[in-house]
Parts: structure tokens; C-alpha cells; sequence
């Protein structure tokens, strides 16, 4: 197996962009991220492109066509691959790139990941969001994918005394971050009050615990490593890469306050990398819900399990705190386009490790982090990045 | 919810209408919904997987107060949704009903009854299945 770096990224602005469509944000992100790396088209091996829901959403399927098309790339014929995990399928789409350059078969890959969430209803997305749990046993039931982590929100708060306020600061934290950022969806900072006293989405979280609905695409040049030096001198390397599974259903687990498939998927990316979570100097995780973000910096191994919210009110994961989380905004503040999520956390670190992350670039970040959740936790990606 | 055809719920209807799990012949461990073979013994378990009837009796793990619904559970909100761990061993997903919100505990007895799930639309399939409410105390 060869070495990989990224050598371009690509983004569009996150939010409810009305006046733009599926392919238009795909065919945008795709074109920056090209223009940033300096290839030419015609070099290009494949296309992987993450997307969750585009039958639901948007009533498209055969997307790995439909991207290659509105790129310029069908008279090229370049093979394009969809791939899907629920909104993970941005990262899975990311190794999937990552294993095809790494094998030798391909020399240059482009990664992608869109989607195109209001063209429907609001009572339409959640129940589209629901399909990434088990159909036929949670949802049908009533129960929804806020009120999936809702009762993990629960159980931590009874089991490890994890506070509502503390729930609340991540998301105070991660909107102030997202003020910073010029593609996010909300660029203002909130109060804790904001949080506690929205509307209840599904207790004890409220609308403002939840990541948004949001259209948006992203993407990133992949290129053999011996290569890279050719396009740019900033090269980013990926050098740990992991994925793992757990049960679809959330009542299938024996602590529902853990996220194994985090767990091991870390596992393999830090062994892979010859790291220990200490190592790492920047992290964006998929706080899609605010205790998500608790979750992960404790089965991430930044902190003990139990000691997400203390860490949070410790202000530890801030900007400037000993371990930055989500400096992009994350996906509460910065927008949560499912497919794209996991390639836009990437570009992020990408951007803090090349150090062109402007105002909002943590000091001297040599190791990066990017950690996609499917679901409930059914599906996770930990991809670890580092300058070259 | 994905909206679907009539078979998709008719064969269900053991499960749901009535908690019918399955047993592993060789390890004795209980699932619901009943599985083709028992995760722990895989190939030894092809072909020795019982049917089993649960008592619907459980625990409350967690839970959650859902407020923005899907489309067909919109007329229902608030309502409480669990996870109840069965006397048995397995665990799943209701709705909790009979009993106060402010009164809904980690840990409290429950018990499954039969109810109305969720209606596709106004004139659409009815859909039954289980509920779990509050375990009464029979002296």
C-alpha cells in the first residue's frame, strides 16, 4: 500500500440555498476543489461521490452518473462511484477514494459529497432522516433520529450526572466558532439561553441541540503521495484511516452511552498512524446533535467516558482549549448537508493543517482529526490527516 | 416512516401483534425480533433457533419525549418514546403510554399492550403493534 495526501479541496457555502440545485453545489464543489489542486481534468481516475437520501430528497437516483454529467466528465467517461452510510457517506466515500489510490489502481481520485435537503417539507426530512435507523423496529414506532440520541442524552445525564447546560454549551461553542467561518450556515454567535429555551425537539434536546437542514457539497483531490509534491507544496497525507459498524437499532446495544463503532474505527486509525489522541492538535467530530459531540470526545479517548460535559464546561474543546473540537463551526452551526459532512470535515482540516484556515486557524496544527457518524452510531469514519 | 405495501406488515404481525421472539438452541439466548441464526453461535445455531413467546414485562432504559414527529405521528405529539429491556433479555423501541410524562422513570416497570401504531394518511392502512405502559401492581 502507497502513501495518499490531499491536494485540493473544494466547498460550497452551507445553508438553504433555494436558488441552487443538487447538481449545481456538487459541480461547484468538484470545480473548486480541482482549480485548488492545479490538475487537469483528464487526469482524473474516478469519481466517489457520498450521498444519503438523494431518491428521498431530490426523487434522483443513479447519483454517481448524474455527478459525473453535471461535471463536464461523461464525454471522459471517468468511472463515478455513489457510495452511502447515511450521513457518513461523505467519509466512507473518502476511504473508499483513499483505498483505490492507496491500492495503485488509481493515481488521482476526486471525492464528492452533496445533498440537497430543502426541496421537501420539514416533517419530510425527518422522516428521511429516520431511514438511517432501523425502519422497522425503531421508526416505525414513532421514534425519530433526535429522539434516538435524545435517549442517549438521557441516559448520560442519569448514568454520569452530565448536566443540560453542559449539552447546551457545545452548541454555544460550536455556533461561536461557526461566526468565524465564511461557508457556514449560521455565522452568529448564541446563548446558553438561546439553547435552553428553544422549542423542544424531542426532550431533554431542543430545535437548537439539532443541526440544521441544509444543502451544500464538498470536495477533495486525492493523488499518490510520491506525486503530490508535482500540484502542491502543501500536501496533506492521510495516515490513519478507520471504519466499524454496530447494531442499526439503538435498543441493540448494552451501554447506549457508548459509541463502539467510534471506538474501534479509532482504533484502527491510531494504530494505523502510530498515534495516541494526545497527538492530535485539531478534531472535527459529528455533533449533528450536541450530546453526539459529548459522545465522541469520550470514545475518541480525549477524555474519560462520564466526563464529556465537565470537559465541556471546562471550556477545554474551545478554540483556544487544550484540544480544539470543531473549529469549522461543526455541523451545528456550520450546516449539516448529510452526504457532504464527512468530506467538508476533512477540507477543514485540511485547511487548519495547511494553515489557511484564516481566522479561525488553530496555532502551530500539525495532526488532524475528522470523525463521521452514520445514524445513531451504526456507522463511524475517524480519518487522521498530518502536513507533509 | 417509509410508506409501504401490505405484505410488508402482515408478516410482521406475529412479532408485533403478539412479541414473538426467538430462542438459539445451543446458547439459550433470546432475541426479539427473532433472528435467522444467534450471532454468538453462528453456523452451530443454522436450524436450532426456536420460536418463543416474550412476557412482555421489561424495564425502562431510556426514553425521550418526541415533539417534532414524522408525517404519520404528527397528530400524536408529545408523546414518550423507551427503550424497555424485556424480563427476558431483549431489548426494544415503544411508544410509553397510560401514564403521566412527569412520571416517567429510568428503571420503572412496564408492560406491553396492544395498540394503535400510526394510520397511513386519513384513509390509509391502520397499522397495531405494541405499547408498553405501566407494570400494575396485581395483589
Amino acid at each position: 500500500m502507497r502513501d495518499v495526501a490531499v491536494i485540493g479541496i473544494g466547498l460550497t457555502k452551507f445553508g438553504e440555498l433555494w436558488d441552487k440545485s443538487f447538481r449545481n453545489l456538487i459541480a461547484e464543489a468538484g470545480s473548486k476543489a480541482i482549480l485548488d489542486s492545479g490538475i487537469s481534468g483528464k487526469e482524473i481516475d474516478a469519481l466517489y461521490v457520498g450521498s444519503m437520501s438523494a431518491g428521498r430528497f431530490i426523487g434522483q437516483e443513479h447519483v454517481g452518473a448524474l455527478v459525473a454529467d453535471s461535471s463536464g466528465f461523461a464525454h471522459m467517461h471517468i468511472p463515478s462511484i455513489r457510495v452511502e452510510s447515511a450521513d457518513a457517506s461523505g467519509g466512507l466515500a473518502f476511504r473508499q477514494g483513499y483505498f483505490s489510490v492507496a491500492s495503485g489502481m488509481n493515481d488521482i481520485v476526486v471525492i464528492g459529497g452533496v445533498e440537497k435537503m430543502t426541496d421537501v417539507i420539514g416533517a419530510e426530512a425527518t422522516d428521511t432522516l429516520a431511514t438511517s435507523l432501523d425502519q422497522e423496529w425503531e421508526a416505525f414506532f414513532g421514534s425519530t433520529l433526535a429522539g434516538t440520541y435524545a435517549m442517549i442524552a438521557t441516559k448520560h445525564m442519569h448514568d454520569y450526572g452530565t448536566t443540560r447546560e453542559q449539552l447546551a454549551q457545545v452548541a454555544v461553542k460550536n455556533h461561536a466558532n461557526g461566526a468565524l467561518n465564511p461557508y457556514a450556515q449560521f455565522k452568529r454567535p448564541i446563548s446558553l439561553e438561546n439553547v435552553l429555551k428553544a422549542p423542544m425537539e424531542a426532550y431533554p434536546l431542543t430545535m437548537m441541540d439539532c443541526s440544521p437542514v441544509s444543502d451544500g457539497a464538498a470536495a477533495l483531490v486525492l493523488c499518490a503521495a510520491e506525486k503530490a509534491k508535482k500540484y502542491t507544496d502543501k500536501p496533506i497525507k492521510i495516515i490513519g484511516s478507520g471504519q466499524a459498524s454496530d447494531t442499526l437499532p439503538l435498543h441493540g446495544r448494552k451501554n447506549i452511552c457508548i459509541f463502539e463503532s467510534t471506538v474501534y474505527a479509532a482504533k484502527m486509525a491510531y494504530k494505523q498512524a502510530g498515534i495516541k489522541p494526545k497527538d492530535v492538535d485539531v478534531v472535527e467530530v459529528h455533533d449533528s446533535y450536541t450530546i453526539g459531540e459529548i459522545l465522541a470526545i469520550e470514545d475518541l479517548g480525549f477524555v474519560k467516558k462520564g466526563e464529556g460535559g465537565k470537559a465541556v464546561e471546562n471550556k477545554i474543546t474551545t478554540f483556544d482549549g487544550e484540544i480544539p473540537v470543531n473549529p469549522s463551526g461543526g455541523l451545528k452551526a456550520k450546516g449539516h448537508p448529510l452526504g457532504a459532512t464527512g468530506v467538508a470535515q476533512i477540507a477543514e482540516i485540511v485547511m487548519q493543517l495547511r494553515g489557511e484556515a484564516d481566522k479561525r486557524q488553530i496555532k502551530n496544527a500539525k495532526i488532524g482529526l475528522a470523525h463521521n457518524v452514520g445514524g445513531a452510531g451504526a456507522t463511524c469514519l475517524v480519518h487522521i490527516l498530518e502536513a507533509m | 416512516m417509509v410508506n409501504g405495501a401490505v405484505p410488508r406488515f402482515w408478516r410482521e404481525i406475529p412479532q408485533r401483534y403478539n412479541l414473538i421472539g426467538n430462542q438459539c438452541g445451543v446458547c439459550k439466548k433470546i432475541f426479539f425480533p427473532p433472528r435467522e441464526s444467534c450471532p454468538e453461535c453462528r453456523r452451530k445455531s443454522i436450524g436450532k433457533m426456536k420460536d418463543i413467546k416474550l412476557s412482555g414485562k421489561g424495564k425502562l432504559v431510556t426514553y425521550s419525549i418526541i415533539h417534532a414527529a414524522p408525517k404519520n405521528f404528527e397528530g400524536q405529539i408529545p408523546y414518550p418514546i423507551g427503550i424497555i429491556e424485556l424480563d427476558e433479555g431483549p431489548r426494544l423501541t415503544a411508544q410509553i403510554v397510560d401514564c403521566k410524562i412527569d412520571d416517567i422513570k429510568i428503571g420503572m416497570k412496564l408492560e406491553s399492550t396492544f395498540r394503535k401504531i400510526q394510520q397511513d394518511g386519513y384513509i390509509g392502512a391502520i397499522y397495531y403493534g405494541y405499547k408498553f405502559k405501566p407494570l400494575e401492581d396485581k395483589k
